[in-house]
């Protein structure tokens, strides 16, 4: 037997595989095809204070090894989320976490405070990287004293465990981890999708109605590494990788740069099933590599 | 309904003209129920270029067979890498997806296709005429060469065409063919280019005809989790490959 348990300091993970935000639902469209207990979490769909309707279609663009989206914090608000999908999924057997967006600080707030509320709910993950929202969001995480700000007076509403996923789109992201190390964050997430745009050479018109949009996918995984193994270097809280991954061969890659758990995508398109998949190959990689504890590979990259 | 991930075999290909082929793909296992207006999510493996799996409608199934046909335009690299499959590749498929067409009981219904569009018509038209239902399917094509596969709707009903060439049937499109302005339909059901269903639409408004049309937005994941095919409607943004593709046309903002 091998250990996959995991810790984001309090936080007990039963292995390091979670589900990214906005490429999962709710969990629940997953429930055909995978047993969500199986998971380590779930990040479910970006959640603000108040209901958006996200952008105009065409809202998708399939890129080389990837995709672009500008789905724009589509979602119905906090309180529709507390009130009508709360009590469908807070007995799932795995830790569901809330991704909190907004374009105001005291929005953010508001949004924890009534998280912080919900018994099964053991953590958020504040959003300060949605590229694809006029008003703001990755704002907050492309400058330090915006990114402080935000997390320092979310940290005084919630409790729990506290997440912050940040956005590549930075000239020196370790410097944003430290940042919202320093005001209580638990933990960082990254990274979030790279602006990107493309367009259609005969028609001459961009293919996303916002012009740009987020690139997700394979295409996006050497500069999430990179980020991973940079940021897991300067920061001393938990660090969950993510970008790119499809396979259990690329989680295992993130846990080498230094990522405790990881967080699946884009994949989840592809293969509804590949997060279970992911576990299992973790799993058969250990035993391969003699290895009982999968917290013995977090940032075993040899360098040597 | 339950959706599935499973490993079909490609049993069967058939080219109509050299934009279009039919696909006849076969489950291990029997088929679970599926309605017409459905479609499946298709994922591309012979090409490493493509990155997401294709929706494609659902043209026909055979459930003595475990077989779901499907009709395909070569539009771009997918559509044209799954046309290059050998009879016996393994086609994984995210299955069934989307809501349906209204089967009424008793009623007569016109089906109205244009170009690719024609694709889920030919199971409506089958599950419509064992429903009760007078069937009439107008397919609209460009030239003759295009008015392929028509045999197979006559089971079920009475097959019309319209050639803009005026090669085969009546010219014109077919939202201009006589039947619909010399008989009397209590619903339409359309699927092709906006433009064609926009005209349906009009068709009905304007002769108080119930009147659904399929949409073909583009997806990443077909079954709700990516939000990226939404259409606006009434009610605000609505996913195609869960809230439909089947849409009544009273509830979009046409």
């Amino acid at each position: 037997m091998v250990n996959l348990e995991v810790k984001l300091k309090d936080l007990v993970l039963k292995n390091p595989v979670m589900t990214a935000s906005g490429t999962f639902g709710f969990g629940e469209e997953f429930a055909d095809f995978i047993d969500l207990s199986q998971l380590g979490g779930i990040l479910v769909k970006g959640t603000t204070r108040y209901h958006r309707e996200g952008n105009p279609y065409p809202r998708m663009a399939e890129t080389p090894s990837g995709m672009l989206n500008a789905v724009g914090l589509q979602n119905k608000g906090v309180e529709n989320f507390c009130n009508d999908i709360y009590p469908r999924i807070k007995d799932y057997k795995t830790n569901v976490m809330v991704n909190v967006s907004g374009s105001l600080v005291e929005d953010c707030v508001e949004t924890a405070t009534m998280i912080n509320e919900l018994d099964h709910i053991p953590g958020i993950e504040l959003n300060i990287s949605c590229p694809n929202v006029k008003e703001g969001g990755m704002a907050f995480g492309t400058s330090c004293a915006s990114a402080e700000e935000v997390v320092r007076e979310v940290r005084k509403v919630y409790k729990k465990h506290l997440m912050v996923k940040l956005s590549p789109n930075v000239t020196d992201i370790t410097s944003i981890a430290k940042a919202v190390e320093g005001q209580g964050a638990d933990s960082v997430s990254l990274i979030n999708t790279l602006l990107g745009m493309a367009i259609d050479a005969e028609t001459r018109k961009p293919l996303l109605s916002t012009v740009t949009g987020g690139l997700s996918g394979p295409a996006v995984k050497p500069v999430a590494l990179r980020m991973v193994w940079q940021v897991a270097q300067a920061v001393n809280i938990p660090v969950v990788g993510l970008g790119g991954i499809m396979n259990a061969k690329d989680a295992i890659e993130f846990i080498l740069a230094g990522a405790t758990a990881i967080q699946i995508g884009t994949a989840n398109f592809i293969d509804p099933q590949v997060s279970v998949k992911v576990v299992e190959g973790i799993k058969e990689y250990m035993i391969r590599h003699q290895v009982s504890d999968i917290n013995d590979l977090i940032g075993a990259i040899n360098l040597k | 309904m339950k959706k599935l991930i499973q490993d079909f075999e490609l049993v069967k290909y058939e080219e109509l003209n050299c934009e279009h082929y039919v696909l006849d793909i076969k489950a291990n296992e029997p088929l679970p129920e599926i309605l017409p207006g459905q479609f499946v999510n298709v994922r591309v493996d012979n090409n490493n270029s493509v990155f997401l799996r294709r929706p494609l409608s659902i043209h026909n199934v055979d459930y003595d067979r475990n077989v779901i046909q499907l009709f395909v335009k070569r539009i771009g690299e997918g559509t044209k890498s799954l046309g290059e499959l050998s009879i016996g590749a393994t086609v994984s498929v995210v299955y069934p997806l989307g809501n349906s067409y209204s089967i009424p009981k008793n009623s007569k219904a016109v089906l109205i296709g244009g170009g690719c569009g024609v694709a889920p018509l030919l199971y409506l038209s089958k599950c419509l005429h064992e429903a009760g239902n007078e069937v009439t399917t107008i397919l609209g094509v460009r030239s003759s060469y295009d008015a392929v596969g028509l045999e197979a709707y006559k089971p079920y009903g009475r097959i019309l065409v319209t050639t803009e060439d005026g090669s085969e049937g009546e010219k014109g499109y077919p939202t201009q063919h006589s039947v619909l302005e010399n008989e009397n339909f209590d619903y339409s059901f359309t699927c092709g280019p906006e433009p064609m269903m926009k005209a349906v639409a009009a068709y009905s408004d304007a002769n108080d005809v119930t009147c659904e049309v399929s949409l073909e937005n583009t997806m990443a994941c077909g079954f709700g989790a990516c939000l990226c095919c939404v259409t606006d409607t009434k009610e605000g943004n609505k996913c195609v490959c869960t809230e439909g593709p089947v849409f009544n046309v009273k509830d979009l903002k046409w």
